[in-house]
């Protein structure tokens, strides 16, 4: 196996370090310099964002050199899973990308649903986008608080959880969870819509625009966190696509792509909303899509809240009893119904051979899962595309030429989930 | 519609419900890519993943009674398939998941096949976000990339024996010392 590779330049003007895409090499004239200085950044490090491992060389202030070290949270979910049933295996995505979990929930689910082609509710549909839109706006907040207060902004980081507090709250007013609900089933939702739940949803709604307007009057004309952020970690368009970047930090590098719109699952094509882009692929873009679309989102939600108040006693799930759980009570008075809830529960539901790869715009880009049946009631191949994964191959490129404390708001602007990275 | 057997070392083709799979010689994989990539405007490679069939439909079809011979009467339901998956033909499956960022965002899953040991040509120099997706293949599935500037574990601890995700690798236990020497 050879370990040079002879690799012309894909782009004029690439900034991707050309030996190994993924690990900025210190430059031949400073190699023996007894001023580079190798500084282990994390695993554990607060701003690390959970386990990242950053070997970093510094000449002085300079970041010369940069590779990303990742695994120390791989959990082995992938090879979990196949020794689960498929309704079991609901409760893994969600671990995987602890923070966009609903998304991760969809996607899977999704996959499981295309292999066996059932026709999910529209009710269910509609619940689906607006949960994972208010999981996108909690997934941003996170974002923004952390990566605030990782530059100082103390308080950003105080009113992004409060917004993000109400949000859980709202999930589990739903769910009964706060967070990794395992409220999509395979065929719909696992409940119904519990009442009190529009009304609640709606004072979010109404009161989140106010909170954006906050969070804007703290950061967009604040002169530390400009110079922190604009123009730093640069990442051009032909860069990012070449680095197979998506999501927020693509659209921030001036790429007019989402797969909401691009290429619309669930009911993203009846809904009104902006694509958020911004031209210059440094940490300040990367903020202002974000901050663009929690508001979006927010609009969203609204749209769905809007639809869901007209469906009150429609189903919420698929109305199929090899796949789909009877309604309790039926257990009590059909015999069939207790032969199919005993099947499911202990045999799991069986999903036709083949292989499907299902693709979503998660908060992080595009979260992806191929999955591979073979008949039977487990998955034998289960396999998640992290959008995190992605993002921290970009790290190398984007630190060119920045000073060490850059490396946190890259790091942080980039928005890697480490759960997600190491799956 | 696209012609894919224009594609360097085409094999065969197939649909599917959610893009279709082209099958392509191993050994020219890489020429497949950058043609994809240049030709067919698929600019983005989204994703590589490896599938091992080891064993693949080894459970057998499980039987009821007064169903066609060839079914295993003493199997309950639980314990085998219902019919037999189409066999493969090679123990691992090497999946391009390419995107083409325009209109309609048009996907195609490039695939091609190994047996244990055999390598496939890397695509880092075709899209350099390959290094890692070809990393962690590697890693959690041994399969060698050829052409690879930094073939190295990714996810597991360098020391790690054996690849986690192939089908044989053991679920549970750990290894008793001296029990080989009897």
């Amino acid at each position: 196996m050879s370990t040079t590779i002879a690799r012309t330049e894909i782009y004029e003007g690439t900034r991707i370090p050309a030996r190994v895409p993924t690990i900025l090499d210190v430059p031949p004239e400073l190699r023996d310099n007894e001023d580079v200085l190798q500084v282990n950044f994390g695993p554990n490090h607060p701003s690390t964002h959970g386990v990242l491992r950053l070997i970093v060389d510094l000449h002085g202030e300079e970041v010369v050199g940069a590779s990303a070290v990742i695994g120390y949270l791989h959990t082995g979910f992938e090879k979990t899973m196949e020794s689960k049933t498929y309704w079991k295996c609901v409760t893994y995505p969600e671990r995987i990308d602890y923070v966009g979990y609903q998304n991760n929930e969809l996607v899977f689910v999704s996959a499981v649903e295309q292999l066996l082609e059932t026709n999910v509710p529209m009710k269910a549909t509609w619940m689906r986008m607006l949960l994972c839109e208010l999981n996108r706006i909690h997934s941003h907040l996170i974002y923004l608080g952390t990566s605030a207060l990782e530059l100082g902004a103390i308080s950003m980081f105080w009113y992004c959880f409060r917004e993000r507090e109400t949000i859980l709250d709202l999930f589990e007013l739903v769910t009964g969870q706060r967070m990794h609900t395992r409220y999509f089933q395979v065929g719909g939702l696992a409940e119904d819509i519990p009442q009190g739940f529009y009304p609640e949803c709606r004072k979010f709604v109404e009161w989140m625009p106010h909170a954006l307007d906050d969070y804007r009057g703290l950061l967009d004309k604040n002169q530390i966190w400009l110079e922190r952020t604009v123009g730093i970690g640069k990442l051009s368009a032909a860069d990012a696509i070449a680095l197979g970047q998506t999501g927020p930090n693509l659209r921030a590098s001036g790429v007019d792509w989402d797969l909401r719109r691009d290429a619309p699952y669930l009911h993203y094509d009846q809904v009104d909303f902006r694509v958020p882009v911004y031209p210059n692929g440094d940490v300040y873009d990367r903020y202002r899509v974000r901050m663009d679309e929690m508001a979006e989102s927010n609009k969203i939600v609204r749209q769905c809240l809007d639809r869901l108040e007209r469906m009150e006693g429609m189903p919420w799930i698929a109305d199929d009893r090899k796949v789909v759980l009877p309604p309790r009570e039926e257990l009590h008075t059909s015999m069939e119904s207790l032969i199919h809830h005993f099947k499911i529960v202990t045999e799991g539901f069986r999903v036709p051979a083949g292989e499907i790869y299902v693709a979503i715009e998660s908060p992080r880009g595009e979260s992806g899962c191929y999955l591979v049946s073979d008949g039977g009631p487990k998955p034998w191949r289960v396999h998640f595309r992290a959008p995190s994964f992605v993002a921290l191959e970009a790290t190398a490129t984007c630190l060119h030429g920045t000073y060490v404390a850059d490396l946190i708001a890259v790091v942080g602007s980039l928005d890697a989930v480490m759960g997600d990275t190491d799956r | 519609m696209t012609a894919w057997s224009d594609l360097p070392g085409y094999v065969s083709e197939r649909a599917g419900a959610d893009m279709p799979t082209v099958t392509v010689e191993r050994e020219r994989i890489r020429e497949a890519c950058e043609y994809a990539r240049d030709r067919l405007g698929f600019n983005m490679c989204v994703d590589v993943v490896a599938t091992d069939y080891l064993d693949w439909g080894g459970k057998g079809v499980s039987g009821y009674i007064g169903t066609a011979t060839g079914r295993d009467l003493n199997k309950p339901m639980t314990e085998g398939l219902q019919a037999l998956p189409e066999p493969k033909t090679k123990r691992f499956s090497i999946s391009y998941h390419l995107l083409g960022l325009r209109q309609g965002a048009p996907r195609v899953r490039l695939q091609c096949w190994a047996s244990d040991g055999e390598s496939v040509p890397s695509v880092v120099s075709v899209w350099p976000t390959c290094d890692w997706h070809e990393r962690e293949t590697f890693d959690l599935m041994g399969i060698v990339f050829d052409g690879h500037p930094n073939l190295e574990r990714l996810l597991m601890p360098e020391d790690w024996e054996g690849h986690p995700l192939r089908k044989d690798y053991p679920l549970g236990g750990e290894p008793v010392r001296f029990s080989d020497a009897v």
